[in-house]
């Protein structure tokens, strides 16, 4: 039966010993299924973090006349800490948006990603635009205060939907795999030849695998089928990336991907869901590259209305798009196999400019897109991570500070860390990209030598953008393919631009993810996370007018992107846009220097994970 | 159930606290919540409630002296009042902070200094009520639930 079924599921997860006080529970306990999942919701175990005191005991006691167990605490970082300390020790977690630690949208982003525990926001704030924001952010259930017992009483429903979601993704992924099995189902004859000589194998062990990650810190109840969270990192999105290359972005599916990956613990339905989102992220790309004809355009690309003049590509690029580009259809639904960003090329690195943010343009994302032959044009607009602290910020030191070039034709600029390869073309045409205003500081030329391997942004919500920009580039070794670091946090928010006057919805992941190679073009391409089309649409024509300031804030739905761990999750607190754009504005650091190797590079382009 | 004068008296009193608008909905709600588990429920989290809205109102004095121009500062501390109060339904009070809000938004110093001196006056009054409330309950004792709405 159904219900039992996942009467079952659930009393994995509540086969903790039942108690009546707000003690933590330990999750080794000597599990008593039946009795939980027989009283569920009762027992369900919630952890409430809020600052304020009162509500903290007002909450408990609501919640616990509901029969669930509470765990109060006042501190994000507190709460944080105990619901990594022992996974699987709470079913729900609710909070309070304002907590004098960390930004609760930012507690809500870390606990949906790491633990993928169901949050409830609270406030006494229900401004839409609030409210929006912690939907965006993952919240499951937005509350005001002053907030009601039944209300509270309610909150299982949160529980269960997510189980029976991952039910769901776990029963369709098994029959398909079932399927697929039976149907040998390779149309390609050498994959179909790994397949099936690895077939039963791997299938056998990844059913082994999987129900030994169910069952990890769990009981001994085999029937427990909770959903093991992949995080994806970036050497785990590399090799994904390489077997969806491998095969053919066309011929692509997740059990293909699985095998190739050779992942052990990895699950299909991990590599199914992941392979959704970079298809999603791409096919978000193409979008901004439509319309994008990459030689020629990008001057008017990247003028803004007060700049018309400076448009730096027109003079120092010849941005000729690789026949590949235009691959790219003009329907999400066609995207190419060229899926996969096509480096960018820059076959001489022109006045390479500093990357520049521009303060209200759209950058066309695709301009990376774009960029993959496309000679030092730099198109591609960096992704810039913004994220609580400054960190990764590579400085490049502005050449001209009081510059504006943001306004001034150069294309917004989003730093992502990438590699260096061997043809750092990105770089160049990042710089290309950024600025080409010819009032700049003839010192930007100097940059035309050596292109950054990577340009990471970082930055905080709370510092100024400009922050951003003194950014150094940081040269990994890319040429493994490897990188050392991904510092570049990617915000993430949608802000519609519309909305805020100026915004490029930067729709990242939280962290950048690794650069993997293409091969058709040798060419690694760093996804870059961001999105600059006004929800989801570029419109190519009113990109003169109606560049966008990227909106460094967090951008919609990125959950569980599984980038590997805090060190590269970070979850920038949005900046108000308008704060964004004056930042950037003044961020003359912008202008600031890039050096860029005229190597090629991967292009960057944004991993968007939808 | 035959009410004492005792009685009679809690329950004009508080009758007054929401009519007068002091009290709030959410009153009643901390109320049905008291229980033989916490049976002085109501009574803890309203001194829990005055001793740490006494903190944040520490807080906004210091700010409004030192940094009288930090709106973005005084804003979120009042906010921070704001849900404190709601959470016993302190509702003159919660309203003033609205006010204070509003100075904020608009750059009011002036403004937000005279609604704080008046946030404080309505904290200070229904500590006082709630004092009395609670002294009259003791004398009442347990037969007080009786008087409770909602039981």
């Amino acid at each position: 039966m159904h219900t039992s079924f996942y009467l079952t599921l659930l009393s994995s997860s509540f086969s903790t010993t039942v108690t009546s006080s707000s003690a933590p529970q330990e999750s080794m306990e000597n599990p008593l299924p039946t009795s939980r999942a027989e009283a569920f919701p009762a027992g369900l175990r919630v952890l409430i973090v809020d600052d304020d005191p009162t509500w903290l005991k007002i909450l408990e006691k609501m919640l616990k006349k509901c029969s669930y167990e509470v765990t109060t605490c006042s501190l994000a970082t507190e709460a944080l800490d105990m619901l990594r300390g022992k996974r699987d020790r709470f079913d729900i977690v609710i909070s309070d948006v304002n907590m004098p630690d960390m930004d609760g949208f930012k507690l809500l982003e870390q606990v949906g990603l790491e633990m993928d525990l169901p949050v409830i926001m609270m406030s006494i704030d229900g401004e839409t635009s609030r409210v929006m924001k912690g939907v965006q952010h993952g919240a499951c259930d937005y509350l005001l205060k002053p907030v009601r017992m039944k209300e509270l009483r309610n909150i299982w429903q949160h529980v269960y939907r997510k189980r029976m979601h991952e039910l769901k993704d776990i029963e369709t992924h098994n029959i398909h795999e079932d399927t697929n099995i039976l149907r040998n189902g390779s149309e390609d004859p050498d994959d179909r030849q790994y397949v099936a000589g690895t077939e039963m194998s791997s299938v056998r062990k990844r059913k082994d695998l999987e129900s030994k990650e169910f069952v990890d810190h769990e009981f001994n109840d085999p029937s427990t089928v909770k959903k093991a969270r992949v995080v994806w990192s970036v050497d785990l999105h590399q090799k994904f990336v390489n077997a969806v290359n491998q095969i053919g972005f066309d011929k692509v599916g997740p059990k293909k991907i699985l095998d190739l990956m050779n992942v052990p613990g990895l699950t299909r339905e991990n590599v199914a869901s992941h392979l959704q989102k970079y298809r999603l992220y791409l096919i978000r790309l193409q979008r901004q590259n439509e319309g994008r004809a990459c030689s020629g355009n990008l001057s008017s690309d990247f003028m803004n209305g007060e700049n018309r003049g400076n448009n730096g590509f027109n003079s120092s690029t010849n941005i000729q798009s690789e026949s590949e580009l235009t691959t790219y259809t003009s329907t999400t639904e066609n995207f190419q196999t060229q899926g996969i960003v096509p480096s960018v090329h820059i076959s001489e690195p022109k006045k390479i400019e500093p990357v520049q943010i521009i303060g209200s343009k759209k950058v066309p994302s695709n301009d990376v897109l774009c960029a993959s032959k496309i000679n030092n044009a730099p198109h591609l607009s960096v992704l810039l991570s913004f994220n609580d602290k400054m960190t990764d910020i590579k400085a490049c030191e502005p050449a001209t500070p009081k510059h504006k070039p943001l306004l001034s034709g150069t294309p917004m600029m989003q730093f992502m860390q990438y590699p260096k390869q061997e043809s750092c073309n990105i770089l160049s045409e990042y710089s290309c990209l950024t600025y080409v205003d010819q009032n700049l500081d003839p010192s930007f030329h100097q940059y035309s030598s050596t292109l950054p391997a990577f340009i990471s942004a970082t930055c905080t919500s709370e510092k100024d953008v400009k922050d951003l920009f003194e950014m150094k580039p940081v040269l990994t070794d890319y040429r493994n393919g490897h990188f050392t670091a991904i510092p570049v946090q990617v915000k993430r928010g949608a802000v519609n631009a519309q909305d805020i006057g100026a915004g490029c919805k930067v729709a990242g992941s939280p962290s950048i993810q690794d650069c993997y190679l293409n091969d058709k073009y040798s060419q690694g391409y760093f996804p870059l996370t961001y999105e600059f089309s006004l929800n989801g649409e570029t419109e190519a024509d009113s990109l003169p007018e109606d560049v966008h300031l990227c909106s460094l804030q967090k951008i919609g739905s990125i959950e569980n992107l599984g980038f590997s761990s805090a060190e590269i999750y970070q979850y920038g607190d949005s900046t108000p846009t308008t704060d964004v754009e004056s930042n950037w504005y003044d961020s003359s650091e912008l202008n600031g220097e890039y050096s860029y190797d005229p190597v090629e590079y991967p292009l960057i382009d944004e991993y968007l994970f939808a | 159930m035959e009410y004492s004068s005792l009685h009679r008296q809690l329950a004009t009193m508080k009758k007054s606290f929401f009519d007068q608008g002091f009290l709030d909905e959410q009153f009643f709600q901390i109320e049905e919540l008291q229980d033989d588990v916490s049976p002085n429920f109501v009574e803890e989290v309203v001194t829990l409630f005055f001793k740490d809205s006494l903190r944040l109102m520490g807080n906004i004095d210091h700010a409004l002296e030192k940094f009288p121009q930090d709106f973005d500062r005084l804003d979120s501390l009042i906010h921070q009042l704001k849900g404190s109060a709601s959470s016993i339904g302190a509702a003159k009070m919660k309203n003033e902070c609205t006010v204070f809000r509003d100075f904020c938004d608009k750059e009011n110093q002036e403004g937000c200094i005279r609604s704080f001196q008046k946030v404080k006056k309505e904290h200070a009054c229904l500590r006082q009520k709630l004092e009395n409330y609670f002294q009259l309950l003791r004398q009442v004792g347990p037969v007080a639930k009786a008087t409770r709405s909602g039981n």
